[in-house]
């Protein structure tokens, strides 16, 4: 076991943010159920493994770049429920004072430059992230998750290219969660796998069990590794699943194109109880101490839904702010509303 | 006539072209069995087959560009954008291949090739899938841009778009797909592009707008009506070729001159409007014209600021009634209240 894995108090809090993310795409559904959050949300539910096996290996000034599912990456590199909550109700204390919802949540100060609403548009800035770290040799890495549909998008495959040539300290994240919307990724994909793709550009790839989030920490600590000292990017494809639909209102619009037999097949190996249930089995966590730990989960997040709850509303007149850094003469025109 | 949604116009458009004319293909993603992420292309699959509704990897660039592609080599592809927002990944495609090639080679080949994509705001999708962009495609010599405000419209529209042998930007609007209307049943039901048509009839101003926004104009009228204004509402359909005769005529009858659009105010559909008139029938005018647009910003998620973006009925009727104090010739009594 690598050093990490072998630390209690690392694999308690793997398990305590994996299990956060969880409950707090839960919160999401019954407050899109609610009508209290407007707008679509993507559950990261089934993919925690993934996002916290990653993170865990980052340093606070390493880099990520997140999708339109990406209220997983955020927390799991620490962003604050709280202020995410308060962003998905449209608050002023919102992240991003309700000016981006679900799919742009963002903070930079904790190396999160965003959740991100165009597929594949987060993997060329997460490159750019790179490259200035590379030039000023701060030894920052950058993260760019993307999805196996993302995969396909033409940017994805110029920012690969671009890392290759560049040696860029960047790792290429692909959760396959088996499908982009309904469109399955055996039948989007050509070449045997995502991960193979790397070879043509001339960087390492390799296919990670993105369901057992020991196998994703090894994975990504050897990436990153590799980056940090100037090796150049790698390619992790993470086979994982998502357990909701694609985006929350599917399961009450009933549209299906998995088989009740497949989604079963996932959730037996859901990655947040069979971490729990490896961390009880080696001693790092009795099930008292589990049931603390969930507990201390519900409490954060029932605090996190009352803190968006009973904060204020943005002002009207912000609607037309944050567009310039200095706003020029005449600038909310007079031909609008 | 039978009373059906604009969703089922454009399926219904969709399918009586393909049994037409088995050249018409539809080409996008999540098209086939899903039936559209709008749902807009539901049963097409069913009917015609995979050779026929072709579902793709998330690769608009490739779509379009394929698109193009099979254009040039007999079929009559519809190619769908699930958003407008998205036609930033294949601006290329659109912009210098399709809109440009007949042109660049000289006349040798024609473009029937429609490109489908749904636009607008009001569903708190925030900045990357809210934006009504057809002023873009308006601009570019080449394409034809339609929006169609009705099921009707969109159905006879669509049907004209497919048999057109020219790229023709189709843009619905994601708030109308639910909305219902009488829609013809004849298979030969066409609306002819390039013909505005009058919503409502009125002596005292013109409204020009298009798409969502027509509902808008005519909920507007309808109180402007109670106050004594009877506002002639025009809905363009289609923005190039542009029906300015349309335009022309109800100015020249009216003397005011109102354009409400949900894009963006700067160098919008209502600034070509405005301007035409300006050239053309300036002498009819009895009042500076009016432009009502979204606000001069990105959307913003949180519904209290999106809404306060929008063009509503509420604020045309104030815009409208706010401006008689701008009446040039105060003795000018067809405004008076
Ligand atoms: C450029 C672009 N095309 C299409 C979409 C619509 N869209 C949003 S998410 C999605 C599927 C993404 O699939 P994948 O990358 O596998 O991520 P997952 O949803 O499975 O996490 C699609 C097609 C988009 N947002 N941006
Ligand atoms: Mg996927």
């Amino acid at each position: 076991m690598r050093p990490l894995l072998s630390d209690h108090i690392v694999c308690r809090e793997i398990y305590r943010k994996m299990r956060l993310i969880r409950r707090f795409e839960e919160r999401v559904v019954e407050l899109v159920n609610r009508n209290e959050i407007a707008g679509t949300t993507h559950e990261y539910s089934g993919q925690e493994a993934v996002a916290v096996g990653v993170c865990t290996v980052l340093e606070p000034e390493d880099v990520i770049t997140s999708t339109h599912r990406g209220h997983g990456h955020l927390i799991a590199k620490g962003g604050d429920v709280r202020r995410m909550m308060a962003e998905l109700l449209g608050r002023s204390t919102g992240y991003n004072r309700g000016k981006g919802g679900s799919m742009h949540i963002a903070d930079l100060s904790l190396g999160i430059f965003g959740a991100n609403g165009i597929v594949g548009a987060g993997v060329p800035i997460a490159a750019g992230a790179a490259w200035s770290s590379k030039i000023k040799k701060v030894g920052r890495v950058a993260v760019a998750f993307f999805g196996d549909g993302g995969a396909n998008q033409g940017v994805v495959h110029e920012t690969m290219n671009i890392a290759g040539i560049w040696q860029l300290p960047l790792v290429f994240v692909c959760e396959n969660n088996q499908y982009a919307v309904s469109t399955r990724v055996t039948y989007a994909t050509a070449g045997s796998s995502i991960a193979a793709r790397a070879s043509g550009y001339g960087f390492p790839g390799c296919i990670v069990d993105g369901m057992d989030v020991g196998a994703v920490m090894e994975a990504a600590q050897d990436a990153v590794s590799r980056a940090r000292s100037g090796n150049g990017p790698t390619l992790l494809e993470c086979q994982t699943y998502r357990f909701h639909g694609h985006f929350t209102a599917e399961r009450a619009l009933g549209i299906r194109y998995r088989t009740e037999s497949e989604v079963e097949m996932w959730k037996r190996r859901d990655p947040v109880n069979s971490w729990g249930a490896c961390l009880e089995e080696l001693g790092y966590l009795n099930g008292a101490e589990r049931d603390k730990l969930d507990d201390e989960v519900d409490k954060l997040l029932d605090e996190a839904v009352e803190y968006a709850r009973s904060s204020p509303w943005p002002e009207q007149a912000e609607a037309l702010e944050h567009m310039y850094v200095t706003r020029y003469p005449g600038l909310p025109a007079a031909t609008s509303l | 006539m039978a009373e059906k949604t604009y969703r089922e116009a454009i399926i219904e458009a969709m399918a009586e072209e393909m049994r037409r004319d088995e050249r018409v293909v539809l080409i996008g993603e999540d098209v086939g069995r899903f039936g559209g992420a709008m749902g807009a292309s539901k049963g097409l699959f069913q009917e015609f087959g995979s050779d026929r509704v072709i579902d793709t990897p998330i690769s608009e660039a490739a779509i379009i560009g394929s698109g193009l592609g099979m254009a040039l080599t007999g079929q009559r592809p519809i190619a769908e954008l699930m958003f407008i927002d998205f036609s930033g990944v294949c601006m290329d495609q659109i912009l210098n291949q399709v809109a440009k090639v007949r042109y660049m080679l000289g006349g040798q080949v024609k473009v029937p090739l429609v490109i489908r994509t749904q636009a607008g705001a009001g569903k708190g999708y925030a900045a990357q899938h809210s934006q009504s962009l057809e002023a873009w495609f308006t601009h570019v010599p080449g394409l034809k841009v339609v929006m169609p405000a009705t099921p009707r419209d969109a159905k006879g529209l669509l049907k004209s778009a497919i048999r057109d042998d020219n790229p023709v930007m189709f843009i619905e609007h994601k708030l109308l797909y639910n909305t219902k209307g009488e829609v013809p049943e004849d298979p030969d039901f066409l609306i002819p592009l390039g013909v505005a048509e009058v919503k409502r009839e009125g002596s005292d101003l013109t409204i020009v707008s298009h798409s969502r926004q027509v509902l808008n104009c005519l909920e507007a009228a309808g109180e402007l009506s109670r106050q004594g204004i009877e506002a002639e509402v025009i809905d363009l359909r289609t923005l190039r070729p542009m029906d300015f005769e349309a335009v022309k005529a109800s100015v020249e009858k009216t003397g005011r001159l109102v354009s409400v659009e949900e894009g963006y105010p700067q160098c919008g559909i209502g600034a070509e409007v405005v301007a035409r008139v300006a050239e053309h029938c300036m002498d009819s005018l009895d009042m500076p014209p009016i432009r009502i647009a979204s606000k001069d910003s990105p959307i913003p998620f949180a519904r209290i600021l999106e809404q306060e973006t929008l063009p509503s009925p509420r604020r045309i009727v104030e815009r409208i009634l706010a401006a008689r104090k701008w009446t040039r010739h105060s003795q000018d009594s067809r405004l008076a209240v």
